[in-house]
């Protein structure tokens, strides 16, 4: 009897462990912040978001967080989607072009980041071609500025857009626009009426995979950016570790979560609307 | 007509890649150069800078710190999600998915935000030492990518093998370590694989969670490229990325990249 009692716990015994552990060291902290967030004192208050959203610095920030995660996102969606389908469709050598986008995305963020701190530094290679060349008179700074920012990123999260678009452009049958062709489509309208359509599951979630990454990362903007370019991630962890000011660190935090989940889950909503393969 | 799509694709993707690889050359070849300062393309051909990486007593203990948290955390992740894997493929039982989402909700959360609570709950007001701290966060981490793989490769496992082991006079023990677990251990080396790199390149979770001589190995390098621009640290990145290179090549040889990503 006691036996068989055990036996139908047996899954709570499994779980257990595991969850009590991410119970404890991660949604009770969270569930925490976030209720730190609305008091003041112990009473009830939304003073520490209002005055977020009024102060300008935070606008800014959060700002540029958006519209460099966006920028990052397009870019990456326009530079991957090209790629992924000339090596699902043409590439002889299918594993070696998958094995060198999978390599930068194992290297380290900051050995990446680092790397244009070489190139588009005032000695860089970039400066020697654009003064070589007579654009400029004098090496520019390139580099600490939303533009080294986004190129970090771009770099940073293009491999999982091909890869992510990579599984999908691989599942969709050659014979598809063989036979459009057939019925006497352009390669292009072929192209355009069922190759785009089936990848925009995996473009989709390259997107979430891009947009969220950028809006977290904090590698490339503590590297590549400066004090005048900080974005959301910078922002906690200044108010964290220079300021120490937990309630206003915590608000930030909160905001980005809520932010990115907002909006993969507005992406993800999308692709299940324009997926034809997912009806 | 063909051919020229074909071209036009070929050179954008070839100068895409010029994008992505490129940078991480410039690196390798950089960290040759004679030069004090770090330029590409530098001038003659040293090793010295290698010399100096291993001579830095700072980035040797980093390293190997964060070695042990990513191998430890890993560890301690197929501990808590194997075990909650299998229950949740093989029982029956309410909230299973929301169980299942506890296990994943880690990826959720940005690590920016995990490094702080790390910070401000377990390190500020449990009084925890920092590698503890970094223990758990790293595992916090890990759990995810566990119970992920682990569940699809037991979502392919034909549970009636286990019964008939059951049946044959096994004991669930021995079914479970003897018919299940064989069948699903290239998962679980994937899993294992993804969660190590990606501990080991872990930036916005450990940077909140140093102290006076512990830090990981891409906290360090943080550190010192803020101030020093030389070439050892064009030299440590090509021994980063050389292991990189050697663990990729044993994953295609073992499990196949594509199991992985």
């Amino acid at each position: 009897m006691r036996l068989n009692g055990l036996r139908k716990c047996m899954w709570l015994l499994l779980i257990l462990p595991g969850a009590f552990f991410v119970t404890v060291f991660m949604l009770i902290p969270l569930f925490s912040i976030l209720i730190s967030t609305f008091f003041s004192e112990s009473t009830f208050t939304l003073d520490n978001y209002t005055r977020l959203i009024r102060s300008t610095y935070f606008q800014q920030v959060f700002g540029r967080s958006v519209r460099l995660s966006l920028l990052s996102t397009l870019l990456c969606a326009c530079l991957g989607f090209p790629c992924a389908y000339y090596i699902s469709r043409y590439s002889r050598r299918k594993g070696l072009m998958m094995a060198l986008a999978v390599f930068p995305m194992f290297t380290s963020p900051v050995i990446r980041s680092f790397s244009w701190m070489v190139i588009l530094g005032r000695k860089g290679i970039v400066n020697q071609f654009l003064v070589g060349i007579g654009l400029f008179s004098r090496p520019q700074s390139l580099l600490y500025n939303e533009f080294s920012m986004t190129v970090g990123f771009v770099q940073l999260f293009l491999p999982q857009m091909i890869l992510s678009l990579l599984g999908v452009m691989d599942s969709i049958p050659e014979d598809l626009t063989e036979a459009a062709g057939s019925l006497g489509a352009t390669r292009f309208v072929a192209f355009l009426r069922i190759v785009f359509p089936l990848s925009v599951s995996g473009l989709v979630t390259g997107a979430v995979l891009v947009f969220t990454g950028c809006m977290t990362a904090y590698t490339t903007p503590q590297l590549l950016g400066a004090t005048d370019t900080q974005v959301l991630s910078t922002m906690v962890y200044q108010y964290a570790m220079s300021l120490r000011d937990w309630v206003q660190a915590s608000a930030v935090a909160m905001v980005m979560i809520v932010v990115t989940m907002l909006i993969s889950g507005i992406f993800n909503r999308l692709s299940r609307k324009i997926n034809p393969m997912a009806a | 007509m063909k051919g020229k799509h074909h071209i036009a694709l070929g050179l954008i993707t070839f100068l895409v890649y010029v994008f992505l690889i490129g940078p991480l050359l410039i690196i390798m070849a950089a960290s040759f150069g004679e030069q004090n300062a770090l330029v590409f393309p530098g001038k003659g051909f040293t090793l010295k800078w290698y010399m100096q990486v291993f001579q830095m007593s700072s980035f040797i203990r980093a390293a190997q710190l964060s070695i042990e948290i990513a191998f430890a955390a890993t560890a301690i992740a197929l501990l808590f999600g194997v075990p909650a894997a299998y229950a949740i493929n093989r029982y029956r039982f309410p909230g299973k998915n929301m169980v299942k989402t506890l296990f994943l909700s880690p990826v959720l959360i940005p690590c920016i935000v995990l490094g702080f609570i790390m910070l401000r709950y377990v390190v500020s007001q449990w009084n925890l030492a920092v590698i503890p701290s970094l223990l758990i966060g790293h595992t916090l981490l890990s759990v995810p990518y566990v119970m992920r793989v682990v569940t699809s490769s037991l979502a392919n496992f034909d549970f009636a093998m286990e019964e008939a082991a059951g049946s044959l006079g096994a004991s669930r023990g021995y079914a479970f370590f003897h018919i299940v677990l064989p069948n699903i251990k290239s998962g679980i080396a994937s899993a294992c694989v993804m969660a190590v790199i990606n501990s080991f390149n872990n930036v916005s979770l450990s940077t909140f969670l140093t102290a006076p001589g512990v830090s990981m190995l891409p906290i360090e390098i943080m550190g010192y490229v803020e101030y020093h621009f030389d070439p050892t640290i064009a030299a440590l990145a090509t021994v980063m990325m050389l292991v990189t290179l050697g663990v990729m090549l044993l994953i295609e040889k073992t499990l196949g990249l594509q199991t992985v990503v």
